[in-house]
């Protein structure tokens, strides 16, 4: 061992490699057989691996795996619940959101149906304060119109009259001869209508 | 063997008792391959019973672990075997633990590979095709060994088909067994012997500049093991399913 280490050192690569290979080589030549293949343990292995093994089988069939399992399948009806619960609250949601907004659409005609009535009733209200008021003011202007006219009838028949008198006394100075009422009359009557 | 033991890539599969026992004139003893196959129980309880101990329906980091790897055996069986398959579920999730474990424990520096044992890896290939048989005879009776006769071939064709199936059928516990165990000791000896060069050179005067060319190549091969490890179990599961599948379904 000791020389060939040394050995190794001296030559190098190839013999370091080599010197690992005589060496187990020596070993497993030493021991008789491939530790592997030494029946020496085959039983103590066997056994081990029985009781193990079995150990194992038992612990994974009778705990671990209905365990993982059971947790396993609660997991997937959990979800499968959740997700059920998830679609009905949807479906819930859709039909209330469906609801509100047909409780909307109502609201809103209602209210435009009542503003169109408070329109309308407020234009008919002002068309007949209109009519009112346009009516008695017609009536008022009529009676000032009467009135103006009346006025002034009135006021030329006592024109014509002063002016057949003034016109009788101008001629009367004029002329010493008094003219008939008569005539005086016609007279004012052809100059004012001229 | 003292001077040589760091570099001796076969040290690590050896046998040493730990505590003697003898009854009957059988070697019984509670060895270091016996520690670590209780170890391998110990981690697979300790993930899947205290791991699903809360029960919670939101789980933590360890009870998604203990889900996954059901979720993921379950998986692989009704993926091979349908539903019915799921009858084996508690022996195929065994298996496949106990076997990912070992190979897993065995990445640990200075542990005992459990699965580098050829009579492991025999008893475990041994168990399925007794199941193989025994539950393929008990459900099916001799209509099960018509696993044997292909349909719908000549009868002549049958004189050479039988055997041929009927080898392949008595090889698979063989090679079902050699695999994981080929595999696994191939594996360790190789990281081994890669590591044992990095020793050799870094002793080799001048030629310890070349040292870190084997390391690399250790610590690849270290994440290859990984993933051998991880792979040799899930195949290792696979084909009991497989196998198992002709036990429940055995016309062809």
């Amino acid at each position: 061992m000791q020389v060939r280490a040394s050995r190794a050192q001296r030559i190098g690569v190839v013999s370091a490699a080599a010197s690992v290979m005589a060496v187990s080589a020596d070993t497993a030549f030493a021991k008789g057989a491939f530790p592997p293949f030494d029946p020496t343990f085959f039983a103590s292995q066997i056994f081990w691996l029985a009781i193990s093994f079995g150990a194992l089988y038992w612990l994974m069939s009778r705990v671990a795996l209905p365990r993982v399992g059971e947790v396993l399948a609660e997991r997937s009806t959990t979800i499968a619940r959740d997700l059920d619960q998830a679609t009905e609250i949807h479906a819930k949601v859709e039909a209330v959101a469906k609801d509100h907004e047909q409780a909307l659409a109502e609201s809103r005609r209602n209210a435009q149906a009542i503003a169109q009535e408070a329109r309308t009733a407020s234009a008919r209200e002002t068309d007949a304060k209109r009519h009112a008021t346009e009516a008695e003011l017609g009536a008022k202007l009529a009676a000032a119109e009467k009135t103006i006219a009346d006025r002034k009838t009135a006021a030329m028949k006592h024109v014509e009259t002063i002016a057949a008198g003034a016109a009788a006394e101008i001629v009367g100075k004029l002329t010493g001869q008094s003219p008939t009422d008569a005539e005086t009359a016609a007279a004012v009557k052809s100059v004012l209508s001229a | 063997m003292a001077a040589g033991g760091g570099i001796d890539p076969i040290h690590q599969f050896e046998i040493k008792p730990i505590l003697g026992l003898r009854p009957f004139g059988l070697d019984l003893s509670f060895t270091n391959a016996s520690l670590f196959m209780v170890v391998a129980v110990a981690v697979i309880s300790a993930i899947m019973i205290y791991g699903s101990s809360q029960r919670a329906t939101v789980p933590g980091r360890l009870q998604s672990l203990a889900e996954m790897l059901y979720e993921f055996v379950a998986s692989t069986i009704t993926g091979v075997m349908g539903r019915d398959g799921m009858r084996f579920f508690p022996f195929v999730f065994s298996l496949f633990m106990f076997v990912l474990t070992a190979n897993l424990l065995g990445m640990v520096p200075g542990s005992f590979t459990v699965t580098s044992q050829v009579v492991v890896t025999a008893a475990f290939a041994l168990l399925v095709m007794s199941i193989v048989l025994v539950y393929g005879v008990m459900k099916h009776g001799s209509h099960f060994f018509g696993l044997f006769v292909p349909s719908g071939v000549h009868p002549l064709m049958l004189i050479i088909l039988v055997p041929i199936e009927v080898v392949s059928f008595v090889s698979r516990p063989i090679s079902l067994s050699l695999r994981l165990f080929g595999n696994m000791l191939a594996g360790h000896i190789a990281l081994k012997v890669f590591g044992g060069f990095v020793v050799a050179l870094t002793g080799a005067g001048v030629y310890a500049t070349l040292a870190p060319l084997p390391l690399f190549l250790a610590v690849a091969l270290t994440a290859l093991e990984f993933l051998v490890a991880a792979l040799q179990a899930y195949i290792f599961a696979i084909l009991t399913c497989v196998y198992l599948n002709d036990a429940l379904h055995p016309g062809h």
